[in-house]
């Protein structure tokens, strides 16, 4: 096996990769590890987004990759900076859990689902399809996206790795 | 995060104060529970960034059993009273004479008894703090999770990811027999509620 690069995208964070590097990010719980793909030029982006709208934002300096409708708007960005064309570009994404079963609470609560709604829904906006997702569920996931052929691999406590 | 930037050495040490209170008392209630002394390291008190906080346990995919409970009242946050699977495996052999059903996983017997004494651990910090700070406070249901550290911790983070990247938390550590048990409390007040705990003790600086 060729040793590949590994490009860590933190909480909060977004990131690209090309030339067969690795985007991982761990520890995706109610958070949304958002992946964008351009298979013709093998450009690959990951967010790990945290909170579903920017608009209940009370920092004074906005972390772009935080929030799903700021995150995929910047990581487009990224991409198309790197010669990636947005009508070639496909998303995937994992996580969104919703870690504690928890009865009589607030929306807080459905954190996890309300991150991939609006991330389904940005995209949706930017008409970028979804190929494939593994959100919602209790458990925690960690994953990484190969630059080389789009294929991303999430790794659960219960249920070992599966690819998608 | 301008918020705490403001916040003085003394203010710190006013929250570690917090944190000794009350896991002082959880300390007590577990050692009432084990029925063998409990030692209690000097809480921290840290600004962190959310990437590090999970370091603090393992690592963020390290796995680790944590019971949550959301602390509802004047100075609301989160609570996490986190330990390594090596430790729950001790504790539940030692407290309730359960033999291990296998050797991976938990039943749902296992589960809910480890429930209850973090319910007990959180009830003890809770109620203590509420005495020292006049303000109530009382912990909801408590939900257990065993699983990735950084996919756990995140959970907690989330009214503080509205206003920066980083979290206030105070921290405990308990030993048992020199570090045969291991367990830690994470305290993460929202971020509205420093101010009120600060007023409450009488240090809030005009």
């Amino acid at each position: 096996m060729i040793q590949q690069n590994l490009v860590k995208v933190g909480m909060a964070d977004l990131n690209i990769a090309t030339d067969g590097a690795i985007l991982k990010t761990t520890g995706l719980g109610s958070c949304v590890g958002l992946t964008l793909y351009d298979p013709v030029r093998k450009i690959a982006g990951m967010a790990h987004v945290m909170l579903p709208s920017s608009e209940i934002a009370r920092e004074s300096k906005i972390n772009a990759a935080k929030y799903a409708d700021t995150a995929i708007p910047e990581l487009l960005d990224r991409m198309l900076f790197a010669g990636a064309l947005i009508e070639r570009i496909k998303a995937k994404m994992a996580g969104g859990a919703q870690m504690f079963a928890m009865s009589g609470h607030s929306d807080s609560l459905r954190i996890g689902p309300r991150n991939v709604e609006s991330c389904s829904e940005m995209l949706h906006r930017y008409r970028i399809p979804v190929l494939a997702q593994d959100t919602g569920g209790s458990y925690g996931r960690t994953i990484e996206f190969d630059s080389t052929n789009g294929m991303l691999s999430i790794r659960s406590v219960q249920f070992g790795t599966k690819e998608i | 995060m301008s918020l705490f930037n403001r916040f003085e050495a003394f203010e710190l040490d006013v929250l570690k104060e917090v944190g000794n209170i009350g896991a002082g008392n959880a300390a007590t209630a577990l050692s009432r529970l084990l029925d063998k002394p409990v030692d209690m390291a000097v809480p921290k008190v840290s600004l962190l960034p959310f990437e590090e906080i999970a370091d603090r346990v393992g690592g963020s995919e390290q796995i680790v059993l944590a019971v949550f409970l959301r602390v509802e009242g004047e100075a609301p946050g989160n609570m996490f009273f986190i330990i390594e699977e090596a430790a729950a495996k001790r504790i539940l052999r030692q407290l309730l004479s359960i033999k291990e059903q296998e050797q991976e996983g938990y039943s749902e017997m296992e589960l809910s008894a480890l429930c209850e004494i973090g319910n007990i651990l959180a009830g003890s910090y809770l109620s203590s703090l509420a005495d020292f700070t006049q303000l109530p406070m009382s912990p909801s249901v408590p939900a257990i999770a065993v699983d990735m550290a950084g996919a756990i911790l995140s959970y907690g983070l989330m009214q503080f990811g509205e206003m920066g990247d980083s979290a206030l938390l105070i921290e405990t550590t308990f030993l048992e027999d020199h570090q045969s048990l291991e367990g830690h409390f994470f305290l993460i007040p929202d971020p509205d509620s420093f101010e009120k705990i600060f007023r409450a003790l009488g240090v809030l600086g005009e």
